[in-house]
């Protein structure tokens, strides 16, 4: 394996007597697709946050593209160039999808005070509209965010996670509580964002079929340890995935 | 910059700011200086509007900042400088002050940020009240000149009007053009949902800083000119109640709208002294009378009902029909 884009190091997490996470060691090589998966309160909400720095790790150690990421800011994770969506969603409920993705993409673009220099949508527009078009939310691009569908909702959050062009982004169960074909239209999108620009992500979700045919790797979790990782064909034959996860 | 105005919107506001300058010919006195007074406390709600109706940042402490660029200006005026040199003076104090009252609101947010920007007003309002030495306490500080420009005196009620005027005028511009810039929309982002806009890049703290900032800086340069608007001043204007007021302005026109503030002021300012100053029958008297508790009751109806306001109420009638 090359450098490993983020390279997560015996990571744990306690809550007093709680461990959330324990000892978790993993990497993720560039242009990869990660699945994490496990039971309810198993720790893998609160490894990412741990990874994005919205929770301080109570040991271990992250890496990114070889430099530390341990214990920093969410604002410097994110301008480290690492995306995230939110287990629930998360977008700018009263502007438009296309200044939603605008919005999420602008601080990367200057400095602040050249920002108030820039114009209106500070020369993302294009980049906007190619991804408005990549997610079909063309017929809503000027409704408010916050108007639109649970569904419709969901995709700009995924869009405006990749709006900055990140080299790592973080999804938390991206295709729950969406219908069926949408879960199809959502899997086949990450896979044309893997293959075409090289994007590299770690996805969690339970949705079973939508995470074993996107990722290429699959890590298990459960009580907060790292259960069993590798290829998914792998992973669902793992005995102890199937008696601790899959219930077979 | 066009502010993404069409032709057709530039001469409507051309014919509006052309309206504004005539309406005051027709006017007495007391009108004139209403009218101007709307004008000044205007600049002071785009403020209001830029930190609470922007940026979600909620302050009830906008009055001090309004009372700490008066008494600035006033003082350094008294003091032998030009009204122009105390005008960027009294907002760049503003702006300081507004940077520390910001800092709070790094860490607290909704009910507990409103107790920390109350706190800041009572504590301004203390000191307007008791260091006499520099404020003259509740004697206030008198006889405040209106300033002159290009050698001519706007002592006169029309001209200090027109220089209200067009005080509103730049001040609405700039915050058009603010909110046409990527800052504005990172100022809705802002109030949307902080955790999801620094996950994006956002620095949350630097544009919460910039948001309390922007405000204390219009409200400051209003405050400059309310001061020679009305030649005297002393802490009653700057009390806590009139933050709340200011408030209730910004509620009631729209908050995050752009003209939110021209209406909320209007109903805040110019209906009550419209009230005050007509007699008649009854009816009148009533609405004379009830005029607060009737104010009262908008807000709190236009909270629960229409948090957009008066314009988010025009808006909605209008998409019914």
């Amino acid at each position: 394996m090359t450098q490993p884009l983020l390279a997560v190091d015996r990571l744990s997490k306690s809550y007093g007597a709680i461990r959330a996470v324990h000892d978790v060691s993993f990497a993720v090589a560039p242009g990869e697709i990660v699945g994490v998966i496990g039971p309810n309160g198993s720790g893998k909400t609160t490894l990412f946050n741990c990874i994005l720095g919205q929770t301080v790790p109570s040991a271990g150690a992250v890496r990114f593209r070889g430099t530390p990421l341990t214990g920093a800011a969410p604002l410097a994770v994110s301008r480290r160039g690492i995306g995230r969506t939110f287990q629930s969603l998360q977008v700018f409920g009263s502007l438009t999808v296309r200044d939603n993705l605008i919005a999420a993409a602008q601080e990367f673009q200057g400095s602040m005070a050249a920002r108030l220099l820039a114009p209106s949508d500070a020369g993302l527009g294009a980049r906007a509209d190619a991804m408005i078009e990549r997610f079909r939310l063309g017929r809503v691009a000027r409704h408010p965010a916050g108007s639109l569908s649970y569904g419709q909702q969901k995709l700009v959050d995924i869009a405006m996670a990749f709006m900055p062009d990140p080299a790592l982004v973080l999804l938390d169960e991206p295709a729950a509580g969406i219908n069926p074909s949408l879960v199809e239209e959502l899997r086949a999108l990450l896979e044309g964002l893997n293959r075409e620009r090289g994007a590299t992500f770690v996805v969690i979700e339970h949705n079973m079929d939508f995470v074993m045919r996107l990722a290429q790797r699959v890590l298990v979790l459960a009580e907060g340890r790292l259960l069993a990782e590798g290829a998914p064909e792998t992973v669902r034959a793992h005995p102890e995935v199937m008696e601790a996860y899959l219930g077979a | 910059m066009s502010l993404g105005l069409t032709r057709a919107q530039w001469l409507a506001v051309l014919a509006v700011l052309v309206a504004l300058a005539l309406l005051p010919l027709g006017l007495k006195r007391f009108g004139i200086y209403m009218l101007s007074l709307w004008c000044v406390f205007v600049v002071a709600g785009h403020g209001l509007n830029l930190t609470m109706g922007y940026a979600g940042q909620i302050s009830l402490g906008h009055a001090a900042f309004f009372g700490i660029g008066a008494y600035a200006s006033a003082l350094l005026v008294q003091a032998g400088w030009s009204f122009w040199l105390a005008l960027p003076a009294a907002g760049a104090i503003c702006v300081a002050a507004g940077l520390v009252v910001g800092f709070p609101a790094l860490r607290v947010q909704h009910h507990y940020l409103a107790f920390a920007t109350l706190g800041f007003n009572v504590l301004a309002w203390l000191f307007f009240r008791n260091e006499e030495w520099l404020t003259g306490g509740n004697f206030g500080v008198r006889n405040i000149t209106r300033p002159a420009l290009f050698g001519r005196s706007l002592d006169g009620d029309l001209a200090f009007f027109y220089a209200c005027l067009a005080l509103m005028a730049a001040a609405s511009y700039a915050t058009a053009w603010l909110l046409a810039t990527p800052w504005g929309r990172a100022f809705a982002a802002l109030r949307d949902n902080p955790i999801r806009a620094e996950s994006l890049g956002i620095d949350i703290r630097a544009y919460t800083l910039a948001a309390f900032a922007l405000g204390a800086l219009y409200a400051g340069v209003a405050g400059a000119f309310f001061a020679p608007l009305v030649g005297y001043i002393d802490p009653s204007p700057f009390h806590l109640t009139h933050s709340l007021a200011f408030m209730m302005a910004i509620i009631v026109g729209g908050a995050g709208r752009f003209f939110g503030p021209f209406l909320g002021i209007a109903v805040l300012i110019l209906l009550p002294e419209w009230l005050r100053g007509i007699s008649g029958g009854a009816l009148t008297r009533i609405a004379q009378e009830w005029y607060l508790v009737g104010f009262g009751v908008l807000v709190m109806a236009m909270v629960v009902w229409c948090p957009g306001g008066l314009l988010g109420l025009a808006g909605r009638l209008r998409r019914r029909a």
